[in-house]
């Protein structure tokens, strides 16, 4: 990027005056700048829910706690899809800088189907806990945990569904300002629940199992 | 990155025009966002398992891998910069952070400061907290 930019940089710095002087922000931008202040509220939220369940983790009520339920492996191969998912949902939003097709919609599938694979693991980790009695009606703790998970999970569920109608709105109207606009917040998004996810397997899951 | 002197937001691609942005680059951004962040949380997953270090501090290096991966994602694949145009993106941030720390430190400093002044004994203390 540097040597790229470096050559033609003073040039640049030239004919863009400094931002008060260059006159109103791109729409791009107060867009980003509009999604950017949801996905905070979003993340203030999560905070509530996350205060929640550190308070309630030895809350248990004579059931299980995390150090019996959790299981490392799955949560690894979790985080593992999540991370390759905001790789590829990067790979995305460059290939639609670059007004790539082919590469636009075979990031998008990869994406979908590694943000599919951890939603249907987590699924099955919360069928396996509900199948021993240890649904959210269990305990404080549990009912923390499924809020907090469930909760993640949910706002995955809606960004492939995001996915999905961005893919078809791209099929049938090209790359057109407001598509890429909607495309930029969709990647905002996607890259906010990587983040939401970090905190939550170190508090959660990692955390969890300590003695 | 540090020293560009045009204008992004979080998870923009460059305003300028596709040639001069240079998408190898772009790649080149991304995959070594991910390579931290795989770092970092293989790091997390190693020190949550190992017998190696003292107990106690465990917890508090697994905040400070968490708090180091996000800040790897903000800056790697939201893009958050130092630049003109993302100044109300990192004020929206800062504000997010005060207050998001006031809602888990508060929450977390006064429900243990309930709990040391409601029930004398220990057990007590448990039982009231599984209603």
């Amino acid at each position: 990027m540097n040597i790229a930019v470096a050559v033609d940089d003073e040039v640049r710095y030239e004919a863009r005056m400094s931002a008060s002087e260059a006159g109103p922000a791109a729409k791009r931008i107060v867009v980003g700048y509009g999604f950017w202040v949801f996905l905070l509220s979003d993340i203030v939220m999560f905070a509530a829910i996350f205060a929640a369940y550190a308070v309630l983790t030895h809350a248990t009520a004579g059931g299980p706690s995390g150090m019996q339920l959790f299981n490392q492996r799955s949560v690894a191969i979790e985080t593992g899809c999540l991370l390759a998912s905001s790789y590829t949902c990067g790979l995305m939003s460059l290939a639609i800088g670059s007004r790539r097709y082919a590469v636009t919609y075979l990031a998008a599938v990869i994406t979908f189907v590694l943000g599919a694979a951890f939603l249907v693991l987590e699924v099955r980790e919360f069928a396996g806990m509900i199948a021993i009695g240890a649904g959210p009606q269990r305990s404080a703790f549990l009912s923390a945990f499924f809020t907090l998970v469930g909760c993640h999970g949910l706002h995955v569920t809606a960004g492939l569904v995001w996915l999905a109608v961005m893919m078809a709105q791209v099929a049938i109207k090209g790359f057109r300002a407001t598509v890429e606009r909607r495309l930029l917040c969709f990647s905002l998004f996607w890259h906010a629940l990587d983040i939401v996810w970090v905190w939550l397997f170190t508090v959660v899951y990692l955390m969890g199992v300590l003695s | 990155m540090t020293d560009t002197h045009y204008d992004r937001a979080p998870g923009d691609v460059s305003a300028l025009p596709d040639v001069e942005q240079g998408t190898t680059s772009g790649v080149l951004v991304y995959t070594i966002g991910l390579a931290l962040a795989v770092v970092l949380t293989a790091m997390s997953f190693w020190v949550a398992n190992t017998s190696l270090l003292w107990p106690p501090g465990i917890s508090l290096g697994l905040t400070v891998l968490a708090i180091a991966q996000m800040g790897i994602h903000l800056v790697f694949f939201l893009h958050v910069t130092t630049g003109p145009d993302n100044t109300n993106n990192v004020m929206a941030l800062a504000f997010g952070v005060l207050i998001v720390t006031l809602v888990v430190v508060g929450s977390l400093l006064i429900m243990a400061d309930l709990n040391d002044n409601m029930m004398p004994a220990a057990e007590l203390m448990n039982l009231q907290m599984q209603h």
